[in-house]
């Protein structure tokens, strides 16, 4: 029995070459979708976290590479849309995406080119796990990792209306929703996520949230003492903070980075539509059904009596017998 | 032939002894009876994936994606069999003055004291409700299902939109499935209601009880007895 691979805490150490069994298992799933009875998780793991720093970012989209090499996905062949983004889109052959964006500064001047490695932001709060309705389609770990289970994925697309942030994609082939899972099979053999492991200038980084986030900071802080008053970190509350944050230079206006919202947060429509208005539902349905039961036990049926029978009858009678007499008179 | 306002050209009296009327055609009767059994197909595929209670239901249909692939197929036929249900069925659904009437006295129909409320055609308030309250939901159904059949029109409106096509076509579904369960309910309670729909016909005391105008009309527009 060979020991389990420890938690990584980076992405850039090469891995062990010693035979590690997995350390992330069902025990360590804190949240599934469709599954309100969930057993405790008994594998409590340390939050990991992505820290893309994009004043870092040079767009060589190595790790859009690393992406795709290391998850065998293929992305078709797309034509160039006049930026340097490519493929135009997220697609379910696609996890992660430059997205490249252009800003005129208006304080300096400047032409800025805004570079946002796009992808799953691995929330602590996730929209797709509330939106699901099949049973452990989707997981989410006690370390953070929130992932997508394709052989009980239904295809019904509904974690794409409750992300915030336009992430699940549709296989148009195999009808499963893929995106980043966080390298969940990487992190569980002790390595960080292909991408973090292939970025040349470390934009982006990977280890326990705490010490991305005491990274953040120092980075942060940097940028304040060049000139970047506004710089700041991108870790949404209103989903819970993510997994996967961002080090901006404009934390004031996330919209400038290729419209990432200001303040992510589940849709109403999609909380009531999955919360209690599924249970008053079925509460409603439940009473009607047992309410006709009883009524039919307790209650006295409408019954067509003699009387009614005898009335139509006559008025039968009277009808067509008219008729019949007009009949024999001409 | 006289003038119709309260019965369909296909209801006649079909017997004398004892008095019984042709209430549904043949091919109304298979009709309804097709919607049904599609409705019934799906309110299991669909309930299935409505609460995680109820996921089970998707074995019925071979697993999670065979029922997510089927259901909104279902859908699509139970709406075009539904369609020609309505062709047939909404002119004597149309709400009249005596509706109200019967409406606001509909306790004493739950009494037992049919004879005070007015006289009433083909359809009564309570039916016309059934009819509509189907009608304009299976509409907001086959809308919002469109809007979020991921496998056909992924693309067709936005996340947004999409979001309160499902959170509505889930609401459209509990509130079909409260009418069925009163159509149901209103057949079986009403004694003699279904074989209106099983063998077509119902008895003249049936007739003179629920639906006296169209029992008249019937009987006035016939011009000769039953063959019997």
């Amino acid at each position: 029995m060979s020991t389990p691979a420890p938690a990584p805490t980076t992405a850039v150490s090469n891995p062990s070459v010693d035979p590690l069994t997995p350390n992330l298992s069902d025990a360590a799933i804190m949240r599934a979708s469709a599954t309100p009875n969930l057993p405790e998780p008994t594998q409590q793991m340390e939050k990991v976290a992505k820290l893309i720093d994009i004043s870092k970012c040079i767009g060589c989209k190595a790790c859009q590479s690393a992406c795709a090499e290391w998850n065998e996905t293929s992305p078709e062949i797309g034509i160039c849309d006049g930026t340097y983004t490519n493929p135009p889109d997220l697609s379910s052959e696609m996890y992660t995406l430059m997205k490249f964006s252009e800003w005129e500064n208006p304080d300096s001047g400047n032409l800025e080119w805004l570079i946002r490695k796009d992808g799953c932001m691995h929330c602590e709060d996730p929209g797709c796990l509330k939106a699901c309705p099949a049973p452990g389609a989707i997981v989410q770990y006690t370390n953070g990792i929130v992932d997508f289970v394709s052989d009980k994925c239904i295809g019904c697309g509904y974690c794409i209306s409750g992300c915030p942030f336009d992430i699940p994609r549709m296989s148009p082939t195999r009808n499963v929703v893929s995106k980043c899972t966080l390298c969940s099979d990487r992190v569980a053999v002790g390595q960080g996520p292909a991408c973090a492991k292939a970025c040349p200038t470390q934009a982006i980084v990977f280890g326990t949230k705490d010490d991305m986030m005491a990274h953040a900071e120092t980075r942060v802080d940097d940028l304040k003492s060049r000139g970047y008053d506004r710089a700041g970190i991108y870790d949404p509350q209103g989903v819970g903070g993510t997994h996967v944050f961002y080090v901006l230079q404009h934390a004031d206006k996330p919209e400038l980075y290729s419209d990432l919202p200001a303040d992510p947060k589940i849709s109403e429509v999609v909380e009531g539509w999955k919360g209690p208005a599924k249970a008053v539902g079925l509460a409603a349905i439940g009473l009607a059904a047992v309410g006709t039961v009883l009524h039919s036990i307790f209650g006295k049926p409408n019954t067509v009596s003699a009387e009614d029978q005898s009335e139509a009858e006559e008025l039968v009678d009277a009808e067509l017998g008219a008729e019949g007499q007009q009949r024999e008179e001409v | 032939m006289a003038e119709r306002e309260y019965s369909e050209s296909t209801d006649r009296i079909v017997a004398t002894e004892p008095v019984e009327i042709r209430r549904y055609a043949t091919h109304t009767r298979i009709n309804h009876w097709f919607t049904a059994i599609l409705i019934v197909l799906l309110i299991l595929s669909g309930f299935a994936l409505f609460h995680p209670s109820l996921f089970f239901l998707t074995a019925l249909f071979g697993g999670g994606q065979a029922a997510r692939f089927i259901h909104p197929i279902f859908g699509v036929v139970a709406c075009i069999s539904f369609l020609l249900l309505f062709l047939q069925l909404w002119k004597l659904n149309l709400m009249r003055r005596e509706d109200i009437t019967w409406a606001r006295n509909i306790n004493e129909m739950l009494a037992g004291n049919e004879e005070k409320l007015p006289e009433l055609g083909k359809y009564n308030f309570g039916q016309k409700v059934v009819f509509w309250g189907m009608f304009w939901l299976l509409l907001a159904m086959v809308v919002s299902g469109v809007m979020i059949w991921q496998q056909f029109f992924p693309s067709l409106v936005s996340i947004e939109v999409r979001r309160w096509a499902v959170a509505i076509h889930a609401l459209s579904a509990v509130l079909s499935v409260l009418i069925i369960i009163v159509h149901v309910y209103a057949s079986l309670w009403t004694r003699g209601t279904l074989r209106a729909m099983v063998g077509g016909r119902v008895s003249g005391g049936w007739a003179w009880k629920h639906h006296r105008k169209w029992l008249r009309e019937v009987a006035r527009r016939q011009d000769t007895p039953p063959a019997e």
